[in-house]
């Protein structure tokens, strides 16, 4: 009973972020561009969808995935469980002292991404509009490679503690030199796939993951040091998507 | 009605493949790392096939409803050949859809603990509310701007690199000058205003337009409007925090 309960909660929920958006568009198109709408019926149709496909998922995510996910970030950033491997306290933990947190975060930043809808929207509009060029599986697999590889960095950060601008600026360093040697067909979906990567899955379970390192890595505070992770998931799809390219490329020559 | 049953099960198959990562990246860690043992299988087993069948819907729906009308309007407004109606749909789409973000409404809480922290501003509900608001209304305006930035580049096929690093080395140059504590949240707020709606909606949008313009590749062109999405937040937080830190 509580389960239908929530799921009609987030129903509810998901009605409240579209219909305006809905509401907005049908508005446009009837005042401004003051045509019918084409397909009518089947955009209603396709709306419900939308709506009650958002609502069941967020409801399924918050009952298994999420309450998983933070628990084990807290576990795995819990000082008990990193003394219990290590055999030292938490004092004279090292930054190497974390690689399961590491681990962990690049698997959990991996399969996030892959299971992200917006993600699936673009690669879906990219594979179309491309000719077939770039894969849909393809893209995805590249942009899920980057997130995970940028969360473990921001992990490695947080413990460190070094300043979040130098990672950022090095970064897009990286982007400048690629983007001056990718295919031009590439880039503007590189620069892209940086922002589509964390919404709907992935933000909520690596933002526990850095709260819960912040909390337990000694001389962190969790306010200052647990963001900046996100920025780190945005930043490395874009050269993982470059390099992606750049590959098709150098295996066309061949 | 038979094709759209097939379509619908192919979705839910595939987003049954595209969850298993997740299923087996929690599992493994559960088993081998952290073993301690779960409760409630039967609400997790239930929880997953919701985020299935959740998933298999939305990915449906985006197909037959999102993308079509987001093309339709792009195609009809690139027909009228209106510059300002062009810019009017997509600054109210980027403010519209942003303002109500459930991610930005979290992140501006915790930033506005973090104001607090540092003694920007008064320790009182009031205080921290009207911060928190603050924060979104200009995250949201800072989207609307990068959609109406993202169009004109359309329009007038200015380079799109030359636009995106030159508004990071911005972002960086801004950067020291700004507040320390509002670096962290400026740079996450750039990440988290694109939500599952738009993203669809702006991707059909920039593709729309570049393939009813002439001498211009949807490709090459039509994507591109989430990257300024997520640049001109950062520059815009960044610069709500120096002048948070006068007033």
């Amino acid at each position: 009973m509580d389960l239908i309960h929530a799921s009609l909660v987030f129903v509810w929920d998901s009605a409240s972020d579209v219909l305006p958006i809905a509401i907005f568009l049908f508005a446009f198109q009837l005042f401004v561009i003051r045509e019918r709408i084409p397909n009518f019926r089947q955009i209603v149709v396709g709306f419900v969808f939308v709506i009650v496909g958002l609502g069941l998922f967020l409801v399924g995510l918050e009952q298994s995935l999420f309450p998983l996910g933070r628990l084990m970030a807290q576990q795995l950033t819990d000082p008990a469980f990193l003394e219990s491997v290590h055999g030292h306290v938490r004092e004279s933990l090292v930054w190497q002292d974390f690689y399961w947190v590491y681990l962990f975060a690049a698997a959990i930043g991996f399969a996030t991404t892959l299971a992200e809808p917006a993600l699936m929207a673009v690669s879906i509009k990219a594979n179309a509009v491309s000719g077939g060029t770039v894969g849909v599986w393809g893209l995805r697999v590249a942009v899920a490679l980057g997130v995970g590889f940028g969360v473990a960095l921001g992990c490695f950060r947080i413990i460190t503690g070094l300043p979040l601008q130098y990672f950022i600026a090095a970064g897009y360093l990286v982007v400048i030199v690629q983007t001056t040697m990718a295919p031009k067909l590439i880039v503007p979906l590189a620069y892209d796939s940086g922002g589509v990567t964390t919404s709907t899955v992935t933000v909520p379970l690596i933002t526990a993951l850095g709260l819960g390192l912040a909390e337990a890595v000694p001389g962190r505070s969790p306010l200052l040091d647990g963001f900046g992770l996100v920025a780190f998931a945005s930043l490395f799809p874009i050269i993982s998507v470059l390099a992606y390219g750049q590959f098709a490329v150098l295996r066309g020559k061949k | 009605m038979k094709n759209s049953l097939i379509a619908l099960s192919r979705d839910a198959l595939f987003s049954l493949r595209d969850l298993a990562p997740i299923v087996f990246v929690i599992a493994v860690f559960q088993v081998f790392v952290v073993k301690q043992p779960v409760s409630g299988f039967w609400t997790l087993l239930v929880g997953g096939l919701l985020v299935v069948a959740g998933l298999a819907f939305f990915i449906f729906g985006l197909r037959i409803a999102l993308f079509p009308i987001g093309e339709n309007l792009a195609h009809a407004l690139a027909r009228k050949g209106s510059a300002f109606w062009l810019f009017t749909f997509s600054f109210v789409l980027g403010f519209g859809t942003t303002i109500a973000e459930p991610a930005l409404l979290a992140v501006a809480e915790e930033a506005a603990e973090v104001a607090v922290g540092a003694g920007v501003i008064a320790n009182d509900e009031a205080a921290i509310a009207r911060y928190a608001l603050g924060l979104r209304l200009v995250v949201a305006l800072s989207v609307g701007v990068a959609l109406m930035l993202g169009v004109f580049r359309i329009l007038t096929n200015w380079s799109l690199p030359v636009m995106i690093i030159g508004g990071y080395v911005l972002v960086v140059i801004v950067t020291t000058v700004a507040p320390p504590e509002i670096v962290g949240v400026a740079y996450d707020s750039g990440g988290v205003t694109t939500s599952t709606v738009t993203v669809p909606l702006v991707t059909a949008l920039g593709v729309g337009l570049a393939s009813s313009l002439k001498g211009r590749n949807p490709m090459t062109d039509g994507f591109g409007l989430i990257a300024f999405a997520s640049l001109t937040p950062i520059l815009f937080v960044l610069l709500y925090g120096i002048v948070r830190q006068w007033t």
